[in-house]
């Protein structure tokens, strides 16, 4: 696979304090991949440094094979940049923001109307052509940074936090948006919204304190912590007597329950006990209520890593 | 040719800001009723003293000091340059640093544009403002013309210092934005940097020797004086124009350094 960006050894400090320190990674051309990790994990500034809006301290990052420092200019032709909290000039209108930006981003004169049309139409702008951007709603505004960012197809996207402050309705309208792009460009997405990470993103790299902590697919990550799953119950019937009878189920490593008849169930080794924790159920004359498998979700791997990290 | 195209862009941004926005027509308005108001009462004067020296016949060595650019333009052009100080930080003070607080200066500077495209553009930007305003004085020479007899050569020397001067304010101006993120220290900065090379050929009155000359010649009032009395003379041209590149080189070192600092 072509390599669309490649960091080594990047490394930022503000002042005395390092923001990275060391991330090594790389991004295949075509690649959807999240970037995730607590707030003040150096998310933003890895991705301003990619976008070719600070220089790192040491280290290098390339994007397509040039570097972010002595080719910026021709970094910068590569990319849509989508900052977090986005601020637009206020005093002109949506359109006459995107031309401005085309003109900047060197699209050719004759395809910039086609190509702004085109932009208003994927983030569902064509409502609100000539409103001032001052006078725009924060989803709008939003919807007109991915707009801008898009603006000329730049093969590489890179969009810090694209879904903050939006509401659920939206937020999905944007997942889409960027789902849609898959294959003609290379994402690089920031998020703190792990199902959002999970559904859009074929590689997650989670970082904190400035290291990489973790970069493999959703479905690993899971997996690696999965080892032992867990099962939810709810059962009618007197609960001393049933959590004692689950917890002598062979294979069964923990019993923990939340009251009115509900049972957590952790298995060590990840075996399937549904079908038998059913039958036991039933053979004891209790109400099976509800028996579900509950997957890790990324939220659990994400502070798991991350916790894990502070013990050390 | 791609840079020009940047370049371009950002100038018209920044031009449909400044018409978008009530502080063009605010500083303008002002600016003309000023510029209008001295320019009626240099008519008057000069119309008043030319009849007393008729009536009085005085002698003709008076009498030859008596022309329009002497008396009208001359005092005018003076009173416009001091105009001109309090109004140029007020178009400038936001090229930057607004960028940088609002924060649209990640995305303008993540946009394929060299440092100069952006520089240039935003120059020329709050150049054309000041042109524009500077035309609508030209209608006052047009009526005069009615009148008297206007020697155009030296009304367009002492216009040519004036443009000058504006450009080269403008480019401290910018200077002093790209300092900062408040416009309000990026106004003060302006107007003091300004403020100091206005006055600091003073000095030279003070009898201060060979230092008081160069303070003389960095002095942009004193190189304004010879355009003010319709004398283009090349060293206050070059003067002119190394003052603007030099601060708009300054304005580049210092939006270069953002990279790094942070």
């Amino acid at each position: 696979m072509e390599i669309m960006i490649e960091a080594r050894d990047l490394t930022k400090y503000y002042g005395p304090n390092p923001a990275i320190q060391r991330l090594n990674f790389e991004v295949g051309a075509g690649e959807i991949v999240g970037f995730l990790g607590p707030n003040g994990a150096g998310k933003t500034t890895t991705l301003k440094i990619l976008a070719g809006y600070l220089s790192p301290t040491s280290g290098t990052a390339r994007i397509n094979g040039s570097s972010v420092v002595t080719d910026s200019l021709k970094v910068r032709a590569s990319l849509g940049y989508l900052p977090e909290n986005v601020s637009l000039y206020p005093d002109l209108t949506v359109t006459q923001f995107l031309k401005f930006a085309a003109r900047t981003k060197g699209v050719e004169a004759k395809r910039e109307k086609s190509e702004i049309d085109r932009v208003e139409r994927a983030c569902g702008l064509e409502g609100v052509r000539n409103t001032l951007i001052s006078a725009l709603s924060k989803g709008y505004r939003q919807r007109l940074g991915l707009a801008q960012a898009l603006l000329n197809m730049p093969p590489l996207l890179i969009l810090d936090e694209p879904t903050i402050g939006l509401d659920p309705g939206q937020i999905v309208e944007i997942r889409t948006l960027i789902k849609n792009l898959e294959g003609s460009h290379t994402v690089m997405l920031s998020s703190h919204i792990l199902p959002e990470v999970s559904q859009l993103c074929h590689r997650v790299i989670i970082i904190n304190k400035g290291q990489i902590v973790a970069s493999d697919t959703p479905e690993n990550l899971s997996r690696q912590l999965g080892e032992g799953s867990r099962i939810w119950l709810a059962v009618k019937g007197p609960e001393d007597r049933i959590q004692a009878a689950l917890e002598a189920v062979p294979g069964v490593a923990r019993v923990t329950s939340p009251g009115e008849g509900k049972f957590l169930l952790e298995t060590g080794n990840g075996q399937e006990l549904r079908p038998q924790l059913a039958r036991l159920v039933v053979a004891e004359g209790w109400d099976l209520l509800e028996l579900k498998a509950q997957e890790f979700s990324l939220e659990d791997v994400f502070l798991n890593l991350v916790t894990e990290e502070e013990e050390s | 040719m791609k840079s020009l195209n940047g370049c371009l862009a950002l100038w018209r941004k920044e031009l449909t800001v400044y018409f978008g926005t009530p502080i063009f027509y605010l500083t303008g308005f002002f600016f003309l009723v000023l510029a209008g108001y001295f320019f009626y009462t240099n008519v008057i004067y000069y119309s008043i003293i030319s009849m007393q020296a008729a009536q009085q016949a005085a002698n003709p060595q008076v009498a030859a000091q008596l022309n329009p650019q002497q008396l009208i333009y001359r005092p005018l052009f003076a009173v416009l340059a001091i105009v001109l100080l309090f109004l140029v930080p007020l178009f400038t003070m936001r090229l930057l640093a607004e960028e940088k607080r609002s924060g649209t200066a990640e995305l303008l500077f993540t946009y394929p544009i060299t440092d100069w495209a952006v520089i240039l553009g935003k120059f020329l930007a709050a150049l054309m403002v000041y042109l524009i305003l500077l035309a609508f004085t030209v209608s006052y020479s047009l009526a005069l013309a009615f009148v008297t007899r206007v020697d155009w050569a030296a009304v367009g020397a002492g216009y040519l210092g004036l443009v000058l001067l504006g450009a080269s304010a403008m480019a401290l101006g910018l200077f002093a934005s790209s300092l900062t993120e408040n416009q309000i220290i990026a106004g003060v900065v302006g107007f003091a940097l300004l403020l100091l090379f206005w006055i600091i050929g003073w000095t030279q009155e003070l009898g201060a020797g060979a230092l008081g000359r160069i303070f003389q010649h960095l002095s942009l009032l004193d190189h304004f004086d010879n355009f003010s009395k319709g004398v283009i003379d090349t060293r206050d041209l070059v003067y002119c124009l190394s003052f603007i590149f030099f601060f708009l080189f300054l304005t580049k070192r210092q939006l270069e350094s953002r990279r790094w600092r942070a």
